[in-house]
């Protein structure tokens, strides 16, 4: 069953068209990552799910209703999202924000439930935070970091869980490490993921779905092993690769050059 | 304990424990203004008088001192300094920027403008100075907000609009000074912003917006706190990003409106005042807007009776000891926590 689906999305920016007429169904309880070059709309389409940016033709819908339909906190009590590199104010603990990811579940004349506490806990041991949970936001390094906003999303609850390349200025370690948070979240509270991801490799290794966009369009849409092809990275990204197999049976792309240019 | 670091301890408990002493201080502070403001002037008067006259006797020798000159004008400078503290820290909010305050959406040119062409050109009707002001100040802000709305509210887009539209009225205002030049001192004063000769009737106009606004600002507290998060943060946390930041705008253009139509374009409360907060209580506006009220109000009565007394019997204008005595305070504060 589809949770989210885009139906003839298109965007566009000042008379250039950034998505056109778009339409993906993304299953519920997948991991399904966005990938394809600088400017093929990855960013756009993840804003435009996430109601950061007003598509001008097209709808998306959320368990079969229009996303423009529904309540703000309805939404967020559903889909949770992490915006590119979000900043926090200088003065914030690790719990005061994740804490506000109990807003969409408060009313405005209440204050914190015994509820909203557990949830936060939750949050906390799920993300390996609760030892950090009075530590001041902006001291932590950008994997810890990283960590505290996605347990401010999981304190939501949601059902699905919107990243915008969750891993940009991280070392290798911290990652993986994200990566396999993420893993973990779907496979044991069957959390949908949908991501937008720089890393061909991490997109393959990781995702049980695969989008690849090409200037505003859907150039292949499967699973790794089916997508992820010389084929689609050379009339995507204009590079030569190779793809083997790794020891679990996913992908792995090794790029040998960029594409010559005919003519 | 002030000597230690401004807010930025991570030790839950700790916090909690500062920001009651803060608020705590402020609290005196404020008390402690109004009581100066009530005692001290071209006549000095006991505690004990002031409480007897304003609660048990009517018949007291200071009885007239007291009543319709000292407490009105206390309560006056208490509540402007509420209501434009609350309006800084909103905007400060709202915007997302550390410059922003009821100059910023146009209320005080509007205020002003409004105002100055009363005094300058209807000089025999004084009395509509403060409802024309109000009138010229919600139409300027609004204004304003018509010009930066495209599709919603950009926080960069009201400020410049708002640095246009201020530029422009300001213009309108030095015009009159220099065509009228022959009129100018009360307009003068009023442009600083000033306390003296404000009575009940001064206090009936701006009560009720100090406590509309100030509950509908506590009330907006949380969603404040996630316009700082940004607005796609609090948009994924299901805030309705724009209804909330036209509506606390709203909150705060008539928070200040009201304040200056009164006394006048009292310009340092607003901006300095809530930054004062912050840096003491941290950006938590549930803690940031009650304190910056109430070190609004001790800011204003402490400022007031200092204009007072200092060059007794000449009365400065409140707004010159604020911002001469409160810059530098300020600037020290700034200094402490880089």
């Amino acid at each position: 069953m589809a949770i989210m689906k885009v139906k003839d999305l298109s965007v566009d920016f000042s008379g250039v068209s950034v998505l056109k007429n778009l339409t993906i169904a993304m299953e519920k309880g997948q991991i399904i990552s966005v990938i394809g070059p600088n400017g093929s709309g990855k960013s756009t389409l993840l804003k435009a799910l996430s109601r950061n940016l007003k598509p001008d033709k097209g709808s998306v819908y959320l368990d079969d209703n229009n996303l423009a339909q529904l309540s703000a906190k309805f939404i967020a009590r559903k889909m949770a999202v992490l915006p590119q590199s979000p900043e926090a104010p200088k003065d914030l603990t690790v719990r005061d924000l994740v804490e506000y990811g109990r807003y969409p579940h408060q009313s405005w004349w209440q204050g914190k439930s015994a509820q909203d506490d557990q949830c936060v806990d939750w949050a906390l041991v799920q993300t390996g935070l609760e030892d950090m949970a009075s530590r001041i936001v902006s001291t932590l390094s950008g994997g810890e970091r990283q960590r505290v906003w996605i347990a401010m999303a999981l304190a939501q609850k949601p059902e699905i869980l919107l990243l915008d390349e969750p891993t940009t200025y991280l070392d290798i370690c911290h990652q993986l490490e994200i990566m396999e948070l993420l893993v973990a979240f779907n496979h044991e509270h069957s959390i949908t993921v949908a991501m937008v991801l720089h890393d061909i490799n991490h997109a393959a290794r990781y995702s049980d779905c695969v989008v690849i966009l090409r200037q505003g369009e859907v150039f292949a849409i499967g699973s790794p092993d089916e997508v992820i092809t010389p084929h689609a990275l050379r009339a995507v990204f204009g590079v030569e690769s190779e793809i083997r197999m790794d020891n679990v049976g996913r992908p792995v792309v090794i790029i040998t050059g960029l594409t010559k240019k005919r003519g | 304990m002030l000597s230690k670091k401004c807010f930025s301890y991570g030790n839950i408990r700790e916090r909690g424990a500062w920001r009651a002493l803060v608020l705590t201080i402020f609290t005196l502070l404020a008390v402690g203004g109004m009581i100066l403001s009530l005692t001290k002037g071209a006549l000095d008067i006991s505690l004990n008088d002031i409480i007897s006259a304003v609660f048990f006797d009517s018949s007291g020798a200071n009885w007239q001192v007291i009543w319709n000159i000292r407490l009105p004008r206390t309560l006056v400078g208490a509540l402007v300094g509420i209501n434009l503290a609350l309006a800084g820290a909103i905007l400060q909010g709202v915007m997302k920027n550390p410059l922003a305050d009821p100059h910023i959406i146009g209320i005080s040119s509007g205020a002003g403008l409004a105002g100055v062409t009363i005094m300058i050109l209807f000089p025999h009707k004084e009395y509509l100075v403060t409802p024309i002001a109000f009138v010229g100040a919600m139409a300027s802000a609004l204004f304003i907000y018509i010009l930066a709305w495209r599709g919603g509210i950009r926080p960069i887009r009201i400020i410049l609009a708002g640095v246009a539209v201020s530029a422009f009225l300001n213009s309108g205002i030095s015009a009159l000074m220099v065509f009228y030049s022959d009129r100018v001192h009360g307009a003068l004063m009023w442009m600083v912003g000033g306390l003296s000769a404000r009575s009940w009737p001064h206090l009936d106009i701006i009560l009720p917006y100090t406590i509309v606004g100030g509950v509908l600002a506590i009330l907006g507290a949380r969603r404040l706190n996630l316009l700082n998060l940004g607005d796609d943060i609090a948009r994924g946390l299901g805030l309705n990003v724009e209804v909330s930041r036209i509506a606390m705008t709203a909150v705060a253009a008539l928070l200040a409106a009201s304040a200056v139509s009164v006394v006048g374009l009292l310009g340092f409360v607003g901006l300095i005042v809530p930054h004062a907060a912050r840096l003491l209580v941290g950006s938590d506006y549930r803690y940031l807007l009650p304190a910056s009220a109430i070190l609004g109000v001790a800011v204003v009565t402490l400022s007031d009776t200092l204009a007072r007394v200092a060059f007794s019997p000449i009365e400065i204008p409140v707004g010159i000891i604020m911002a001469f005595v409160g810059a530098p305070f300020f600037l020290y504060l700034l200094r402490r926590d880089a």
